[in-house]
């Protein structure tokens, strides 16, 4: 074992550390605290070890390369072995070079506005390239439509979310239902909570939620699929064949959004009109005639209208974020994984200002 | 078809071998599939053993049931010492310091930098080492794995093919290792880089006094590295023993592989000199 007490002892030119039995891996931390804590100048006896691995030759090496200390009674293996270590000597650099403080600050600032700069023309021009694509396949719809994509992506988009879509807004509607009748049982008023929960679902929350639930569900699949591909090259040997990827996997995934965007909104409101409708009848004890025909004097059928409108829109805005998201996978899987993040919260931000856009427009044409 | 004669059987413990991996009677199998039956294998201390195997000959599958990423069926398998068949976690973390494994495509970690991926096996296991000792100690793994000082600080995705193969046996070297896995260390490395990287294996073996299991499809590492070569074929390992040994043998697919067009080139060149 090491022998730190030998410091000064019998030698005139200063500490010796001894070590004895195994200067490995093992003892590195120790070892290395414990030649720290000895003063210059420091001879260092290897006479009584037994086995040196490359970080004992190494805490060794550093300890005459740095303080000039003696090495002493090393046999020949381990003065191979010290030379070896020597040969391997770099300068250790375990991260990449950074800027401090305000100038980087400044800079990230710059890359951001850069990389959201890029990103909408990215966008814009994506959104070109799929007009063109549609064009083509509305111009030669014999060849380049490709109904089995679109009818898989109906299935995969539309049917199998009518189970999660219809549960969440039923919850949505007797949400709704609950906190509306506490605020207007204040007034006296909480026949009006019919009236909150017709216009509200119908105009708004139906189409609003469902576009949120396909955005997690459905844009965040587009962008793993086509950035999965993207890695594996499956788009490059596409194009090699001369299929072009906005039409084989772009278009069909934008029909689908399209199309099963009103029908999951229009489903989504039913189920919230039912949430409610439950809520009032054992809560409110109006019965379900009472609220049917009620929910047909309050709701105009232009809220209908206001709602299904926009659905095709959202559906438009989550499929063109999933599959430019996917398409700009580049590199490495963990891409995949921060490009889906991406689609999904920029489509979620985008159905959000257009719906807002849409509000003002709607009650600007006098639809209120 | 002659007998494996008695000195190239799996199951024959060399003279003057001190085994450091012992397999006997493995037996692999997915569901229907059986992998390996009655597998046997000696790795001895001090030599490179190259495996090699047809594509889907459970090259992979042995080295994962050597080093514990798969349980066997049934069988035993012994690594420097220690029965590695039904170990605990806790156990098996001994013995896996002992050893360094270059998987086949690196398998980096992709959110580190080769330097912090190097130190990665140092901070798990000797948590007392610090920095700068800690930096330095990573710095000259990465040059022993033939990597300059500026790779230190970059991502597995800024790193070509050939120098993430080295980041990765840079890793594998982190704890001393006495063993050392590679699974298909040149595949897809250019003949170039390929025969550097089977000189650096060399090199550090003889320099370390390592002990190498390496898998490969490479005839000119074979000729180039390997004491003895190991011949994964119908299930098990038909016979193990050095490249002129194993020709001897008039096996179909032992004579397929190294007297093949390729396996010829790679033999004449190596005969000639002039890889070597």
């Amino acid at each position: 074992m090491a022998d730190p007490d030998n410091h000064n002892g019998d030698n005139p030119h200063g500490p010796v550390y001894r070590v004895a039995g195994a200067l490995t891996i093992t003892r590195a931390a120790t070892t290395q605290r414990e030649i720290n804590a000895m003063p210059d100048p420091l001879t260092i006896d290897l006479s009584e070890i037994n086995r040196m691995d490359t970080v004992g030759a190494w805490i060794v090496y550093r300890t005459v390369r740095d303080r000039g200390a003696k090495v002493i009674g090393a046999s020949r293996d381990e003065v191979s072995l010290l030379k070896e270590v020597a040969e391997f000597d770099q300068p250790a650099k375990v991260h990449p070079e950074e800027e401090r403080g305000f100038i980087r600050a400044i800079g990230e600032l710059g890359q951001w506005v850069e990389e959201t700069g890029r990103t909408f023309v990215g966008l814009l021009g994506f959104f070109g390239a799929t007009l063109i694509g549609f064009a083509n396949v509305i111009r030669r719809p014999g060849r380049r439509f490709r109904l089995n994509a679109v009818v898989q992506r109906f299935d995969v988009v539309g049917v199998r979310a009518l189970g999660i879509i219809g549960l969440m807004s039923f919850l949505i509607g007797i949400v709704i239902a609950q906190q509306g009748s506490v605020q207007l049982a204040q007034f006296g008023a909480d026949i009006y909570t019919i009236n909150l929960i017709g216009r509200i679902t119908v105009r708004e929350l139906g189409t609003l939620m469902t576009a949120i639930m396909v955005a997690g569900r459905s844009g965040s699949a587009f962008a793993a699929q086509i950035g999965t591909m993207k890695i594996t090259e499956e788009i490059d040997a596409m194009r090699t064949i001369g299929v072009s990827p906005i039409e084989a996997l772009v278009i069909p995934r934008m029909i689908a959004a399209i199309i099963m965007m009103p029908l999951l909104s229009f489903w989504a409101m039913l189920m919230a009109l039912l949430g409610g409708g439950v809520f009032v009848w054992f809560s409110l004890q109006i019965p379900p005639i009472t609220y049917i025909q009620r929910l047909q004097e309050v709701t105009p059928p232009t809220d209908l209208w206001v709602g299904l409108i926009k659905a095709p829109v959202f559906g438009f805005i989550i499929a063109l974020a999933g599959c430019f998201q996917g398409m700009l996978v580049e590199g490495n899987s963990e891409e995949v994984g921060t490009r889906t993040t991406s689609a999904v919260v920029q489509s979620i931000f985008l159905v959000i200002v257009l719906d807002a856009v849409f509000a003002v427009f709607f009650s600007n044409i006098g639809w209120v | 078809m002659t007998a494996i004669p008695q000195n190239l059987d799996p199951e024959t413990v060399p003279k003057d071998c001190l085994p450091i991996i012992t397999v006997r009677h493995l037996r692999n199998a997915f569901g229907e599939q059986v992998i390996h039956d009655d597998l046997n294998l000696t790795l001895c201390r001090g030599e490179i053993l190259g495996v090699v195997g047809g594509s889907g000959t459970g090259k992979s599958v042995l080295l994962r049931s050597i080093i514990g990423l798969q349980t066997p069926e049934s069988g035993e398998i012994e690594v420097l010492g220690e029965n590695m068949v039904g170990r605990s976690e806790d156990e098996a973390k001994n013995i896996r310091r002992r050893w360094g494994i270059l998987f086949q495509n690196g398998a980096l970690f992709s959110t580190l930098t080769v330097a912090e991926n190097v130190e990665v096996p140092l901070r798990e296991y000797f948590p007392g080492i610090q920095p700068p000792l800690l930096d330095e100690i990573a710095s000259y793994k990465i040059a022993m794995g033939g990597l300059p000082a500026d790779a230190g600080p970059k991502y597995p995705s800024e790193l070509s093919g050939g120098m993430v193969k080295r980041a990765g046996l840079a890793r594998a070297l982190a704890l001393d290792p006495e063993l050392l896995f590679l699974d298909e260390p040149t595949a897809g490395l250019d003949p170039i880089a390929a025969a550097a990287f089977d000189q650096l294996i060399l090199g550090l073996q003889k320099r370390l006094d390592l002990t190498v299991f390496l898998i490969t499809h490479d005839l000119d590492t074979l000729h180039a590295i390997c004491d003895r070569v190991a011949v994964l074929a119908d299930k098990k390992v038909i016979a193990v023993g050095t490249i002129p040994e194993l020709l001897a043998l008039d096996h179909p697919w032992i004579q397929e592989y190294f007297n093949g067009p390729r396996g010829r080139t790679a033999a004449q060149s190596y005969e000639k000199g002039v890889v070597a």
